[in-house]
């Protein structure tokens, strides 16, 4: 697995000091209310503090949604394409474990001389980027449950959804001929046969749970409320299913939770024992892109008024003054 | 009778067989993407997905196609008839422009034997900007073909049609400004999005206003550039006085997007962020300084009256205006994961190639159709 790159961190606190520079009321005016998040809306739950590291879930995924396995070309001599090791998010890879090291790496989530583990994939936001930019609605986000999903049959390949997604989810594999986006579209397939998704199926320790967002907020509630050192039972798989918990003790979480405001919120949310920009986690503001972009084109483009009385000055003044020259044949006309 | 004529040049040149080879190396890395995918050609990547494909041949190219846009609105709107000799040319360079973007798009697509559902209505997302882009330059593709298409009428002896065409001209040229207006505006707004991925030095609510005038100064600085190596190249009578004359609208188009770029940075509190050393802060400033330079060139009479400082100061806009777009859309960006991007020969190669076959196209056309203003063709 990779290791998070700390220049990344460095970008992002350098960025986050400098998107400041954007008056926050004038773009605020022009962007359109944000979306809300619907009653019924699924999400995850994701707690670095409990993942082990033992990449389950990246398998899981891998065999859910029917995708190959991956080999770094430095692992090649060895490993022959049996054992996937995928190092990021690719056209081949909708889940990925990375790891944050630092110093002498000793303590299971320190930031200073500690490790800790963060898994990346779709965030299934509330007010998508994706589903935004997409010129032909090949993403789309379900009114009642929000899983933003992708149909490769609508999709035309523009990749403006890689290109805008703030968290850098949706991946083109560039690799094939006929390449498709390959995003987590949370197992959709599976929650329709009333299975929930794979990653959260198979995670041992409860650090992947799944269920409706509202009560993931109330057990994020619990678990931050609680002091560290209290033992607690963890839920597994879905939040309120009958698996056996798993038993230990709360651990101490850096302040806030990555999902709740970013990019006007999103559906997975995480916990975690080291900063979030540390883990590779990128500095994300509260307005939803989507948001700004969708004001101005339709405070520009409002009931098409601009461009029909734009249209209809063009016409009346190009009409007039090609009448003036009677034709482009014509000489030249003593204005000017 | 018309007062355009084709140029009695030979078609078979040194610099037209330099012009196909590059075109066919171009065809010959296509058919590799074609085969193989995007990944076997070009070096875009998942902090990349965009590479110049994108930027140049589309962002940058329409841009350049901008001349009949920006001749329209001089010499239909603003009824400034004087000008209507550089009115064909430049709506030929447009077409070109234009016409191979949409090509550009084409094999950029990374599915696009299903680009048809931008036109399906079932599919239309009238969020998204890209989706107004791609319908308003199709549409203003069609527009320019049927601007231009008097020449072919004229070439071929079609007076009825010409006669009709002309009596509904009004519209076309109406949307022929109105078009561009909004697609080169819309090219600025696509970046919105890009709130916390792209710079403050670029990013910006002007976003879309910036786009769209520096798109009317590229128009007519194209047209400039083009008149001049024209005119050069064929040892034809220069065009300079005309030019001269148009060249303070372009000077005071140029002062007025350097006020709202700079005034817009010291609004928002963003300068200081150009004086932090890096590339990205060291293009922005040879960007600004190309508009300056033009600017100059073009408000100051001695300026004007030189031909060889108003042509440097049309390419300079060129390429301040090229750049500006280069690092909204690449440089001033910023990816996730620590990508990096930089175009690979084949990339570069076909890219070359699309302008190549721009300049064939536009060749082949002035030395066969009535293109260029008689008088001077015809010597
Ligand atoms: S994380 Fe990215 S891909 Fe997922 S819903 Fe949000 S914008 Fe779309
Ligand atoms: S790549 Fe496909 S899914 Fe993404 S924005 Fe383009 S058309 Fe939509
Ligand atoms: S929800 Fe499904 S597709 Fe998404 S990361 Fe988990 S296993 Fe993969």
């Amino acid at each position: 697995m990779t290791e998070v790159d700390r220049r990344d961190f460095l970008r992002g606190a350098g960025f986050a000091t400098a998107a400041a520079a954007v008056p926050t009321e004038a773009s605020a005016a022009i962007a359109r209310p944000p979306k809300q998040i619907s009653p019924q809306a699924v999400g995850m739950l994701y707690d670095s503090t409990l993942c082990i590291g033992c990449r389950a879930c990246v398998a899981a995924c891998k065999e859910a949604n029917k995708m190959p396995a991956e080999v770094p070309a430095t692992l090649t001599g060895w490993n022959e394409n049996t054992w996937d090791s995928a190092e990021d998010l690719s056209g081949r890879t909708l889940n990925v474990i990375k790891v944050y090291r630092n110093g002498t790496a000793e303590q299971k989530d320190h930031e200073i001389n500690g490790f800790a583990f963060v898994k990346r994939h779709c965030l299934h936001c509330i007010d998508p980027s994706c589903v935004s930019v997409c010129p032909v609605g090949a993403m789309q986000k379900d009114a009642a449950t929000g899983i933003v999903s992708y149909d490769p049959d609508v999709c035309i390949g523009c990749r403006y959804c890689v290109y805008g997604c703030p968290f850098g989810v949706p991946q083109f594999d560039f690799s094939s001929a006929l390449g498709k986006i390959a995003k987590c579209e949370f197992c959709r397939h599976l929650q329709k046969d009333g299975k929930i998704p794979a990653c959260c199926d198979v995670c041992p320790t409860g650090a992947s749970l799944f269920g409706p967002v509202k009560e993931l907020e109330r057990e994020i509630e619990r678990r931050t409320a609680a002091a560290p050192g209290t033992p607690y039972q963890f839920p597994r798989g879905k939040i309120g299913e009958n698996r056996p918990p798993n038993a230990a003790t709360i651990p101490t979480y850096v302040k806030g939770v990555y999902g709740e405001h970013e990019a006007g919120g999103t559906q997975v949310r995480y916990l975690a024992g080291v900063p979030f920009p540390k883990l590779g986690l990128p500095t994300v503001g509260r307005q939803s892109p989507a948001s700004l972009s969708e004001g101005m084109q339709h405070t520009i483009y409002q009931w098409l008024i601009a461009p029909l009385v734009a249209f209809v000055g063009f016409a009346f003044l190009a009409r007039r003054n090609l009448a003036l020259h009677h034709d482009d044949d014509a000489p030249p006309s003593k204005e000017g | 009778m018309s007062t355009a004529a084709p140029l009695r040049r030979s078609l078979v040149t040194p610099t037209t067989l330099v012009l196909v080879a590059l075109v066919v190396i171009a065809f010959c890395f296509l058919l590799q993407r074609f085969l193989f995918g995007l990944g076997a050609v070009a070096n875009i990547n998942p902090g990349y997905p965009w590479g110049i494909w994108v930027v140049v041949d589309v962002i940058i190219g329409t841009a350049f196609g901008c001349g009949g846009f920006a001749m329209a609105l001089l010499v239909y709107i603003f009824n400034r008839g004087q000008y209507h000799p550089l009115m064909r040319p430049a709506l030929l360079s447009g077409l070109f422009g234009y016409t191979l973007g949409g090509f550009a798009v084409i094999f950029d697509l990374g599915r696009y034997w299903q680009a048809y559902n931008l036109l399906l209505p079932w599919h239309a997302q009238l969020n998204s900007v890209m989706f107004e882009v791609a319908l308003c330059v199709m549409a203003y593709v069609v527009v320019l073909w049927i601007e231009f298409s008097p020449a072919f009428l004229e070439r071929f002896g079609f007076v009825g049609i010409k006669r009709i065409l002309e009596r509904w001209m009004f519209v076309i040229v109406a949307l022929g400004v109105l078009l561009p207006t909004m697609h080169q505006s819309s090219l600025g707004s696509m970046l919105l999005v890009m709130e916390y991925r792209l710079s403050p030095l670029w990013f910006t609510l002007w976003l879309p206003a910036l786009f769209v005038i520096s798109a009317l100064a590229m128009g007519y600085a194209v047209v400039m550039f083009e008149a001049t190596v024209v005119s050069k190249t064929f040892s034809l009578p220069s065009e300079h006085a005309l030019i001269s004359k148009m060249s303070i609208v372009v000077g005071w188009i140029t002062v007025a997007w350097l006020v709202l770029r700079f005034g817009d940075l010291f609004a928002r509190n963003a300068l200081p962020l150009a004086f932090i050393g890096s590339i990205s802060v060291f293009l922005f400033w040879v960007e600004n300084a190309m508009f300056l330079a033009a600017a100059l060139v073009f408000i100051t009479p001695a300026g004007r009256a030189s031909q060889r400082a108003s042509f440097l100061g049309a390419v300079a806009l060129l390429a301040g205006g090229s750049l500006y777009r280069l690092d909204a859309y690449l440089i001033g960006y910023q990816p996730l994961n620590n990508w990096s991007y930089f175009p690979s020969v084949p990339e570069l190669m076909v890219s070359i190639g699309v302008v190549a076959l721009e300049v064939l196209l536009y060749l082949i056309f002035i030395k066969t159709l009535p293109v260029l203003h008689g008088d001077a063709a015809r010597r």
